[in-house]
């Protein structure tokens, strides 16, 4: 196939399974089977496109002219290559998961939730083959849009508040800032496509870089930067496999990845070396790398402490950007990878405690990796990737943003990375250690419904109200991803060497 | 024959009219209207196409020569108008009565289908005409009918609503005659082709700087700007939803036609912006517009006063884009005519399917719509994305070209301050959204889905605000080459 017809068909494979399960929505089981066949047909035709990107070629697809000089543009590079990946790949997983979680927990309304978690993979490859400017931001939006009817799934008042929260930042910081920035850079340049070492050069004074920067980087409100972030808290309230996706792969990579892409392509990293253009970016950055990991330390509610944690995660990714550095942007680019993998695997083991066992406290989980061990398994798995320890992916993408410091001559972001570390190993170990080494409290299932009350209306108390002493496991379609996932962590570790070979390309020279 | 298709696109409605009215039959009427109006359209069609290939058309009416005969003259910037008018008057007019709750009264269909042909055929007269007294005479012509069409109304308001149009239309229309006038005094001439060489004789002239000011205030009342817009949301809320979605989409852009051709064909750019520096008046106007408008939009309870404020505050973006004196800006506004009008044409139909069921349009009443009438709310979901300006709808083409104009000047504040109102457009969007789509129906309600005559022009409106936002060769190309001509910049 051509080039253009496998950048086309990778997009159209989860838009034709939104029309599928549409229309399938009175049976279930071929709905959910579509909807499943066509995950593995878009990772099979992304994958299809890994050898061209890796052999150098750029394959592209322009569809119209749009505006005079504003085109409908995809072109695959390699940073959009891995976020394609991470967001297909996973998308597999998720979907099966999904399955698990929604039947598991009887969720109503599922054909418009697999409809718009469709829609949202074929905008989120939209994003990563965006050839120019307003390829990103068109796709940017549909994803935020897309995605609004997942966040507000159970149409309850926390579930309408917490969507305006979500669409409020979303869309004030892309269309107050982002779109300005974009308009900015047509205007200045005269153009809006990436090209490698940027399209800014010399069009700037030196004083506007830093202005158009920060545009750029809280206009991504999706990279959810401090003071920007409050959405991705506030969207804990849909069902899980929407947090994973939304939280791991789709939403949030969406954003880290379009500012990793806009350093790259369009202001090129030797603009923003030069008077270090991007230097208040990376303490903005490590700002947030740190308060919100204290922040996620005083968070009880696993899937709230995990939303912290994402955060302080991405704004890795975002740090690296800012450093503006070839060991900086290849270390973000590859932590796209590792944390998706990582996180999408912690937020699968809350969904399926959530399913198995009705909670969502962590004091509350005191023992329950007794009754589901590969669960809380998998979540000291994912846990020491996000961490960032050998054997597991999340060390080397660390390993390269700590690189990337020590090349800009910014060692004191090495030093936040570190602490970093340190801070993740408080906020994640607990979970391990309650659920593995603390006795179950005597009445940990009996009675303590109400407790969760804010759940309430969609939980079939009724069907796992008889816990017994022993294994008692989320639903196999929840737990077989899960290991996937965690089985995924280490398989990065062994194989990020392929990534760095793909992802060279953007540090510019070689 | 092609110098001839400006006249015949005013002569076809307006000698329709009359016979629409002799049928007396309502279903003979409204396919007769339907005829005429489809008619027109595939003139103004013919017009566009004959124009963007051989330049402008020129048509001495009677045979007299100008200055003295009146003349028709068909430029870029007419076409466009003509196209648009013409267009939305064919879509708008098949929107089917709805079984029930029909918002005409009854008996008086042939006469509303005669007075909405009578607009046209103003509205068409003011677009094609090239004699300033000529389109006073064609502006009375479409506000009366329109007054007239406001007070068919079945709501109990409607006479009242259209009573007060009618005196501030007049005071509109007074102020234009007077200011024609004036000009008529100093050059003795009404040809507005000629007004433009003669008017630059006595640019000094104090009476002809109070013959602008007249005329902008004029205009300026019919086209609601800010602060002479009250009477706006009144005419569009107690109006038959049809005649909202007609006027909205039709009767204040024709206005704005009328300005940008006074403004620049008549007085010239140069005098206007650069002498009178006029853009200190009406930027600052346009940017509270756009936030007064979308912020008095976003407290209303009613779906009908929402779109009207809304209205407002989108005059706001046509006229700030004027006011940046430049190509890109003119365009950015003439753009924004025409896509504005689709959206709200279209969002007007949305709230017409609306009324039908529910019997009215408050907002509080709907309820559970989003699962009750599916296609009518997605298609105001479209709709209001369009006014958003989210990228793949025409509100984005216009937001972008404004934006690129106000960069070109180097006013950044301003650009922020466009993308910043149209945060505004999502809470007043929102708040619908979430009542039609969050919250369960009211059980006793028997509502169900728009009938198909009500759905399809609804959804060809919608549907052409995503058409025209992915391909912008016809927009955008014939707003350039209006703006190049309007300013004096050759192609």
């Amino acid at each position: 196939m051509s080039d253009g017809q496998l950048i086309a068909l990778s997009m159209l494979w989860p838009a034709l399974a939104a029309v599928a399960v549409a229309l399938l929505g009175r049976a279930p089981n071929l709905r959910d089977g579509a909807s499943s066949v066509a995950t593995l047909l878009t990772f099979g035709t992304v994958v299809q496109l890994v050898p061209r990107v890796n052999s150098g070629a750029r394959p592209s697809l322009t569809l119209m002219e749009v505006m005079p000089g504003v085109s409908l543009h995809f072109e695959v590079e390699p940073l959009g290559m891995v976020y394609a990946l991470v967001a297909s790949g996973l998308w597999i997983i998720t979907a099966l998961y999904a399955v698990g979680y929604m039947r598991g927990h009887h969720e109503e309304n599922q054909t418009r939730f697999f409809f718009f978690f469709a829609l949202a993979i074929s905008a989120a490859l939209g994003i990563a083959y965006a050839g120019n400017l307003f390829t990103l931001f068109l796709f940017y939006e549909v994803l935020t849009f897309s995605t609004f009817p997942l966040v507000t799934h159970h149409g309850t008042d926390a579930a309408k508040r917490a969507g305006r929260v979500y669409l409020g930042i979303l869309v004030s910081t892309s269309v107050g800032f982002l779109l300005l920035a974009v308009l900015w850079t047509y205007f200045a340049s005269g153009t809006l496509d990436f090209r490698p070492g940027g399209i800014l050069a010399g069009k700037l004074d030196g004083a506007e870089v830093p202005i158009l920067l920060g545009l750029y980087a809280f206009g991504t409100g999706k990279a959810a930067l401090m003071p920007f972030h409050r959405w991705l808290p506030a969207a804990m309230v849909a069902p899980t496999p929407v947090s994973a996706l939304l939280h791991a792969v789709a939403v949030v990579k969406a954003g880290v990845f379009s500012v990793l892409k806009i350093v790259v392509y369009v202001f090129g990293l030797e603009l923003l070396q030069e008077g270090q253009a991007s230097l208040w970016l990376m303490y903005v950055a490590a700002g947030t790398i740190l308060i919100s990991s204290v922040v996620a330390l005083t968070k009880d509610n696993l899937k709230a402490r995990l939303a912290y944690s994402t955060i302080s995660q991405l704004a890795y990714i975002v740090l690296g950007a800012a450093l503006a550095t070839g060991a900086g942007v290849i270390g973000g680019g590859m932590h796209i990878a590792m944390h998706a993998v990582g996180k999408i695997t912690l937020f699968f083991c809350a969904g399926a405690i959530y399913v198995a066992a009705h909670k969502t406290e962590i004091s509350t989980m005191n023992g329950i990796g007794r009754r589901m061990p590969f669960t809380m398994g998998a979540f000291l798995i994912g846990s020491l990737s996000i961490i960032g320890l050998p054997p597991l992916g999340g060390s080397w993408s660390k390993w390269y943003l700590a690189l990337g410091a020590a090349e800009g001559h910014n060692e004191i972001f090495i030093l936040v990375l570190m602490l970093s570390s340190l801070l993740s190993i408080g906020y994640l170990m607990p979970v391990v250690v309650r659920a593995f080494f603390y006795e179950p409290e005597p009445d940990a299932h009996h009675g303590e419904h109400a407790e969760h009350a804010e759940h309430g209306g969609h939980d079939e108390h009724g069907h796992h109200a008889e816990h017994g002493e022993g294994m008692h496991e989320a639903p196999f379609l929840c737990v077989a991803p899960i290991c996937a996932a965690a089985v995924g962590c280490v398989a990065l570790f062994f194989t990020s060497q392929y990534l760095h070979a793909l992802l060279l390309p953007i540090a510019g020279g070689q | 024959m092609n110098a001839h298709l400006p006249v015949l696109a005013v002569l076809t409605p307006l000698l329709s009219a009359p016979l629409c009215l002799m049928l007396r039959r309502k279903l003979a009427a409204r396919f007769f209207a339907i005829a005429v109006a489809w008619i027109t359209f595939a003139i103004a069609i013919s017009t566009l196409q004959a124009v963007m290939q051989a330049g402008d058309i020129r048509y001495e009416l009677g045979g007299f020569a100008p200055p003295l005969g009146i003349e028709l003259r068909v430029d870029a910037t007419n076409a466009l108008m003509l196209l648009l008018v013409s267009s939305i008057a064919a879509v708008v007019l098949l929107f089917g009565p709805g079984s029930a709750g029909a918002t005409i009264a009854k008996g008086r269909e042939p006469a509303f289908y005669t007075l909405l042909l009578l607009a046209l055929a103003g509205l068409i007269g003011i677009t094609v005409t090239g004699d300033a007294f000529n389109v006073f005479v064609f502006l009375e012509v479409s506000s009366l009918a329109s007054y007239t069409l406001i007070g068919l109304g079945n709501d109990r308001h409607a006479p009242m609503s259209a009573f007060s149009y009618l005196i501030m239309g007049t005071l509109g229309g007074t102020f234009f005659l007077l200011g024609v006038g004036l000009l008529y005094q100093m050059t003795g001439t009404l040809n507005m082709a000629d007004l433009t060489v003669r008017l630059q004789d006595v640019h000094g002239s104090r009476t002809v700087v109070l013959a602008l000011a007249l005329l902008v205030v004029g205009i300026g009342i019919k086209l609601a700007v800010f602060p002479l817009h009250q009477w706006l949301p009144n005419a569009y809320s107690h109006a038959p939803s049809v005649v909202s979605a007609f006027l909205a989409a039709t009767s204040t852009k024709v206005m704005y036609y009328v300005l940008v051709r006074v403004l620049f064909t008549l007085f010239g750019a140069a005098f206007v912006f650069e002498t009178l520096r006029a853009d200190y008046l009406l930027m600052p106007l346009s940017i509270l517009a756009m936030f007064g408008g979308s912020l008095a939009a976003i407290y209303q309870t009613n779906l009908k006063r929402l779109l009207a404020y809304s209205s407002v505050a989108q005059v706001g973006y046509m006229t700030l884009g004027l006011s940046f004196a430049s190509v890109t800006g003119v365009t950015a506004g003439l753009v924004h005519v025409f896509n504005h009008a689709l959206m709200k044409g279209g969002l007007f139909l949305v709230v017409g399917c609306i009324t039908a069921q529910l019997g009215s349009s408050d907002i509080a009443r709907m309820r559970g719509l989003g699962k009750r009438m599916p296609l009518t709310m997605a298609a105001f979901v479209v709709g209001g994305f369009a006014l958003i300006g989210v990228p793949a709808t025409v509100g984005f083409v216009s937001k972008w070209y404004l934006v690129q104009a106000a960069l070109e000047k180097g006013m950044l504040p301003v650009a922020f301050l466009i993308l910043l109102s149209s945060i505004l457009a999502v809470v007043y969007i929102w708040r619908v959204v979430e009542i039609a789509y969050f919250q369960e129906p009211e059980a006793e309600a028997k509502v169900s889905e728009a009938p198909l005559n009500q759905l399809l022009p609804t959804w060809l409106l919608i549907g052409s605000t995503l058409f025209f936002g992915l391909n912008t060769d016809v927009t955008v190309g014939v707003a350039q080459m209006a703006a190049r001509q309007l300013m004096g910049v050759l192609p």
